[in-house]
């Protein structure tokens, strides 16, 4: 049978956000997958240098609609840095412990997502019920469910109460219930099973060579995680394990993601345990010497890297972002070789990809990809022509 | 007057208005209960006539591309075979409005017309996404239908007729015939979910990998056609199914006299049995994923026809021993 390419994208039902996946098919097989991003770039990067550090914050929140808190976190770790600044103990188990309920409620989102994705509309409406249970606790300590405006240069905005400890606290021991029974069904029912073991194999080699990132390699038997190996935050002074799997399937990648949920759930426990009194921030000055940091940390999704340079104003100078997702990309063509062309929506999703954070802009001339190298000094000149070109100002 | 009962027959009860009727409480019922498996307070009661109205008033639109004739004529036709059939089942008293040695089989092909005028619209609606849907229909058929046509010849050779309403007669003199063939109840019954197209075997309209599959270009009243005739198709399903496993009308007060109180308990039964089957599909979808095509035809051809065939032999067993 001839070989047939047909796209996937960028406007798909499979696809939450526009992006492009042209798929080589042999029969109902896919041989190789090309993929095409650029369809959601939001320009975050160069917004950033025209607004000050304070107006950043909200900002950068915005790179991500699900792991926003992660973003923050590596922008205000940088900001910090810079500036010789240390946050009280007190906002740094806050800080944590919105990483971690962020974390819970990604998970929950995507075993949703992922039943949805094979048509199990039931799992999505019960993992997604249950979502809101965390949803709920980040409202009722940061007073909102998505972008929660909760850090700042210094420490946190707001304070958790003895009473709103005791709340997180129970509402785990509801989760913990919860996700005993997602285990119980995830490795119990046929129809789910019979989509997902040994649907989009990424052997570890080639993990490892295309550089995949969090769950997705970790269900690759990959032991990584930023959280046990390069520690930030007040994760040293807690006890947590790394779940990985050797299955290198979408099965291990919900496995490894079912796993993860008690560890994220043990942890939450220890940090409303062992909470420390004391001040929430310290004062920041507005300015931010010259200087450059980088941070990474481990978001829901894998590893997330910020990087600062700060030129003594109160702007940055250049800030750059590198999203899980982007680093997922290359792994999401392995993993699409092979599979049956019903098997892409799920495999796609098992990486649990966020377009938006990741998106680059591809430069088209004459219909054909541009790459061209530019060193610093240039690619400052450029942007700068380019966007007085266009009335824009700095 | 005979023709006047003959005309409300076929188009009051249990004829047209009937089995329209019964296919919107049908929808209603299967949103309603799927919404509270899953937590949800789902649709009120008149929610699938009002979706219904609203689509048949919506703009006409046939795609440049399509075949207007075929395009228009799929959602018609299968409405109009799917009313064919339910002609043969047995609904107030075991015998049905047209009885003759066969129509079993004529009422079973009747309910595969709707999959081919499926493919049809589906393969003649210009659109890719249509298109692949539409070989998925086709290439589906077998897996079911083979399965479906042999889970019901086992009430047919129990009772040793081609007609349903026989079926139905023997099943009335027989009660406990239908233990025997429990197995190929159930068959029926998941082979029915195929033939509806609904989890785990909604391949041919899977909305995260090929969009509305074959109905992806119908909207305004041919959608609206098309969404009633297989609301309609899982009643007529689900009541043959009640009919020749079940024994349709059959109760146990059979000597009720006057006339008309035994039609009245006679299709509150039926009615009662359908419901019965329509619960079970409606489970079934809840709790599941969808299956690929390979799977189905895996499903199909290594468990289901083996069973199916495999009660057959049960009942020419029980047969030949004179136990029925």
């Amino acid at each position: 049978m001839a070989r047939v390419r047909i796209p996937i994208g960028p406007q798909h039902p499979a696809l939450k956000e526009p992006e492009n996946f042209t798929i080589t098919l042999d029969g109902e097989r896919v041989v190789g997958a090309d993929i095409r991003i650029g369809y959601t770039h939001r320009g975050i990067e160069k917004l950033m240098e025209s607004r000050s550090y304070i107006q950043n914050l909200y900002l950068v929140e915005r790179i991500c609609g699900i792991c926003s808190y992660t973003h923050v976190y590596n922008y205000t770790h940088n900001v910090e840095e810079v500036l010789g600044l240390k946050a009280p103990p007190r906002a740094e188990y806050i800080r944590t412990l919105f990483l971690e309920l962020e974390r819970l409620h990604s998970h929950l989102l995507w075993v949703g997502v992922a039943g949805h994705e094979i048509g199990f509309d039931t799992l999505f409406m019960y993992t997604w019920q249950d979502r809101e249970l965390v949803q709920d606790l980040l409202e009722m300590i940061s007073g909102n469910r998505v972008n929660y405006a909760m850090n700042t240069v210094g420490g946190v905005r707001r304070d958790v109460s003895e009473e709103q400890r005791q709340k997180v606290l129970k509402a785990m021991d509801v989760v913990e219930k919860r996700c005993k029974f997602y285990q119980e069904m995830a490795t119990n029912e046929k129809t789910l099973l019979s989509r997902a073991v040994g649907v989009g194999i990424l052997k570890p080699s080639d993990a490892i060579r295309l550089c995949a990132v969090g769950p997705t390699a970790r269900a690759s038997g990959i032991d990584m995680d930023i959280r046990r190996d390069d520690p930030y935050a007040v994760y040293p002074e807690l006890k947590f394990n790394v779940p990985t799997t050797d299955t290198c399937d979408v099965m291990g990648r919900v496995v490894v993601r079912v796993l993860e949920l008690y560890e994220i759930i043990g942890m939450i426990r220890q940090l409303m345990q062992k909470l420390p009194a004391g001040d929430i921030k310290v004062k920041a000055p507005r300015r931010v010497p010259e200087g450059e940091a980088i941070s990474h940390t481990e978001a829901p999704r894998g590893e997330d890297i910020h990087y600062l340079h700060a030129d003594g104003t109160d702007k940055p100078e250049r800030y750059k972002v590198r999203t899980p997702t982007m680093a997922n990309m290359p792994s999401v063509a392995k993993m699409l070789e092979g599979v049956y062309l019903a098997d892409v929506p799920i495999t796609l999703a098992a990486i649990d990809p966020c377009m938006g954070c990741m998106d680059r802009v591809l430069v088209l001339k004459d219909g054909k990809e541009e790459r061209n190298v530019l060193e610093w000094d240039r690619l400052r000149k450029y942007g700068i022509r380019w966007y007085a070109e266009r009335g824009w100002k700095q | 007057m005979n023709w006047l009962l003959s005309i409300i027959y076929l188009v009051v009860f249990p004829g047209i208005l009937f089995v329209l009727g019964f296919a919107f409480f049908a929808e209603w019922l299967d949103r309603k209960v799927y919404a509270r498996v899953q937590r949800r307070v789902g649709p009120p009661f008149l929610q699938p006539l009002a979706d219904f109205i609203k689509l048949s008033s919506k703009e006409d639109v046939v795609p440049e591309k399509a075949d207007n004739a075929i395009f228009t004529a799929a959602p018609i036709i299968s409405l109009a075979a799917i009313l064919a059939a339910f002609l043969y089942v047995p609904v107030v008293t075991a015998t049905a409005l047209h009885v003759f040695e066969g129509d079993l089989i004529v009422a079973l092909y009747l309910l595969t017309i709707p999959t081919l005028a499926l493919f049809l619209g589906g393969w003649f609606s210009g659109n890719l996404f249509g298109q692949s849907g539409a070989m998925r229909v086709a290439s589906l058929l077998f897996s079911y239908e083979v399965p479906f046509f042999l889970a019901l010849l086992a009430p047919a050779l129990m009772a040793g007729t081609w007609s349903m309403s026989g079926i139905v007669v023997y099943l009335y003199g027989n009660p406990l015939a239908f233990v025997v063939t429990i197995g190929a109840f159930f068959i029926a019954v998941i082979s029915l979910q195929g033939k509806l197209e609904r989890l785990p075997f909604d391949i041919p309209d899977a909305e995260t990998e090929i969009v509305g599959g074959p109905m992806s270009e119908y909207s305004g009243r041919r959608l609206a056609l098309f969404r009633l005739a297989r609301d309609a198709e899982m009643v007529v399903g689900a009541g043959l199914i009640a009919a020749v496993f079940l024994g349709g009308p059959w109760c146990p007060f059979i000597s009720l006299d006057p006339g008309y109180i035994a039609w009245a308990v006679g299709a509150a039964f039926f009615i009662l049995k359908t419901l019965i089957v329509l619960g079970l599909l409606i489970l079934m979808k809840s709790a599941v994923a969808r299956i690929r095509v390979d799977q189905m035809v895996n499903v199909a051809y290594k468990y289901l026809i083996p069973l199916a065939l495999a009660q057959m032999l049960v009942v020419v067993l029980v047969k030949y021993m004179g136990w029925f």
